[in-house]
């Protein structure tokens, strides 16, 4: 079902392009659910301005790896720094002590994050979604919170949506928001965790459309998906993790063309054979 | 036959009944609203607590809901005193009502918090929320929409037990009745028409219930307030699943 062709073109980027700093270096990640080793050994640099899609088979360790970076699962060894902090620690003589909830919540303000299931807050209006972090935490003035909500939502093609409640939206449209509601925080970068795979096939397309937008203006963004077409238009690398490790590292036209991985090529000959 | 109309629509506006429907209006609601205080910190004890808290939270809903609240309420005002422990009726119908109350509510609020779908608490996470701005924010007005229904049976069960308080001789309507009864021997009338201000108030009580659910749905509403779009999408969707 997933097919090459991005239904919006985009200008094709190229790895010549110069890397900015690094945003998020994964080094050394583990992570296990019970006797059920997720992660094992995974390290990942993304810099400034790029865009990574990580792609693989289900429980391959994708999404956890997203989780992870998010502090919504704690790691078991290596370190995550991302957007200027080392998640979920903090460095005292030498060594690393967990941080409490409040610490661990402010990191996260500074990371965006999307989710398959979009988990907007179904008890309030579009906008008091998107304002809703920002005013109640961040404690800006409502009134210029919103005003940056509407410049959102118009970011998103919603201009017109802001008091409708997230059920009276289609799933493309609910997506949107939460891509908004991430933005209002302003994050140095953006996590999309399958952000189509709920969506019915018409519906992804303008939720992409969104996304590439977002790398044109330069957003750092790690995308799990399996959106190949959006991988060839808008990533500047391919990742292709099986069973906790990432075994294919490459730009998208190597990644699709040459393969070195046996685990990227039987990956490619399943999504591609439809 | 010895049934007096007279008797009766006298009582229904006698001051005594009055005072009494008054009082048990003030106490339910009164307990009521520490019951609900009592409630959800038993649940958040039970739900987010470490084993030794956990333990405190199910010793006291296992207590309270274990025993008879006529038990309760006796020993907190006539046995409470022999260990020093004093308190007046009022005090002492309040703090029974409000203590049984809270543990019957913890269970409900803890139902209620539990029918929360995870991912809420991952998006309010994700936007940086801490614990308390999760539950304030995000968690407990959702759970609120599934909570207030079995609420709004037990403040309507509130209203009736709150009866069980005359025999600490507070005067709310039962008790009032039970003297306006030794007046004139018109027992019949009296708790008849105690019987009815009880009615009266439970009444009243619906009426406002249903227009509480009714605010806290507003944002889930009837599908018939699905807006175009969504309904266009829901068409083809349907329209789809009809051809495959």
């Amino acid at each position: 079902m997933t097919d090459l062709d991005l239904s919006t073109p985009a200008p094709p980027r190229g790895s010549a392009k110069t890397l900015g700093d690094p945003v998020v270096v994964i080094e050394g990640v583990r992570k296990a659910f019970g006797g059920n080793q997720v992660l094992r050994d995974v390290s990942l640099t993304v810099h400034k301005s790029e865009v990574v899609v990580i792609c693989g088979r289900s429980g391959s360790g994708k999404s956890t790896l997203l989780r992870c970076i998010d502090q919504l699962e704690t790691i078991d060894g290596g370190t995550i720094h991302a957007a200027g902090h080392l998640m979920g620690f903090r460095e005292k003589n030498g060594r690393r002590v967990p941080l409490r909830d409040a610490q661990i919540a402010r990191q996260q303000r500074d990371l965006g994050m999307v989710f398959q299931n979009f988990n907007l807050f179904p008890h309030v209006s579009v906008i008091d979604n998107i304002t809703m972090a920002p005013v109640r935490i961040l404690k800006r003035d409502k009134a210029e919170a919103q005003k940056e909500a509407r410049a959102l939502l118009k970011r998103v093609g919603l201009p017109d949506k802001e008091h409708a409640y997230p059920r009276q939206l289609s799933g493309g449209q609910q997506q949107r928001v939460a891509i908004a509601r991430a933005l209002a925080m302003k994050p140095k970068v953006m996590l999309f965790d399958e952000p189509t795979s709920a969506l019915d096939p018409e519906m992804i397309s303008e939720v992409l459309d969104v996304m590439v937008g977002l790398s044109e203006q330069g957003m750092t963004m790690i995308v799990v998906t399996h959106e190949m077409g959006f991988a060839r238009a808008a990533a500047d690398r391919v990742v292709l993790m099986h069973d906790g490790r990432i075994v294919e590292e490459a730009p998208p036209e190597e990644f699709f063309r040459n393969p070195k991985s046996e685990h990227t090529k039987l990956f490619l000959s399943k999504i591609l054979q439809h | 036959m010895n049934w007096s109309w007279t008797f009766f629509f006298d009582y229904m506006t006698n001051g005594l009944m009055l005072r009494g429907a008054w009082t048990t209006v003030w106490l339910s609601v009164i307990s009521m609203i520490l019951g609900l205080g009592l409630g959800i910190i038993a649940a958040m004890m039970k739900m987010y607590g470490n084993r030794a808290v956990r333990w405190i939270a199910e010793f006291y809903i296992w207590l309270f809901r274990g025993t008879p609240i006529l038990i309760q309420l006796v020993i907190i005002y006539t046995g409470l005193p022999q260990l020093g422990i004093r308190l007046n009726v009022i005090e002492s119908a309040i703090l029974g009502l409000a203590l049984n109350e809270g543990a019957y509510l913890a269970e409900i609020i803890r139902a209620g918090i539990m029918s929360v779908d995870k991912g809420q608490d991952d998006a309010a996470r994700s936007v940086g929320m801490t614990w308390r701005e999760r539950m304030y924010l995000v968690i407990l007005p959702q759970a609120t929409r599934t909570i207030i229904p079995p609420l709004g049976n037990q403040f309507n069960g509130m209203l009736k037990t709150t009866s069980l308080a005359s025999v600490i001789s507070m005067e709310e309507l039962m008790r009032n009745a039970q003297m306006l009864a030794q007046i004139e021997f018109r027992v019949l009338e009296a708790y008849s028409v105690a019987a009815v201000w009880y009615l009266v108030l439970v009444t009243i009580w619906s009426a406002i219930q249903v227009r509480i659910e009714a605010h806290y749905e507003k944002p889930f509403g009837p599908a018939a307030a699905v807006s175009p779009e969504a309904k266009k999408d829901l068409d083809k969707a349907i329209e789809k699943a009809g051809v495959a």
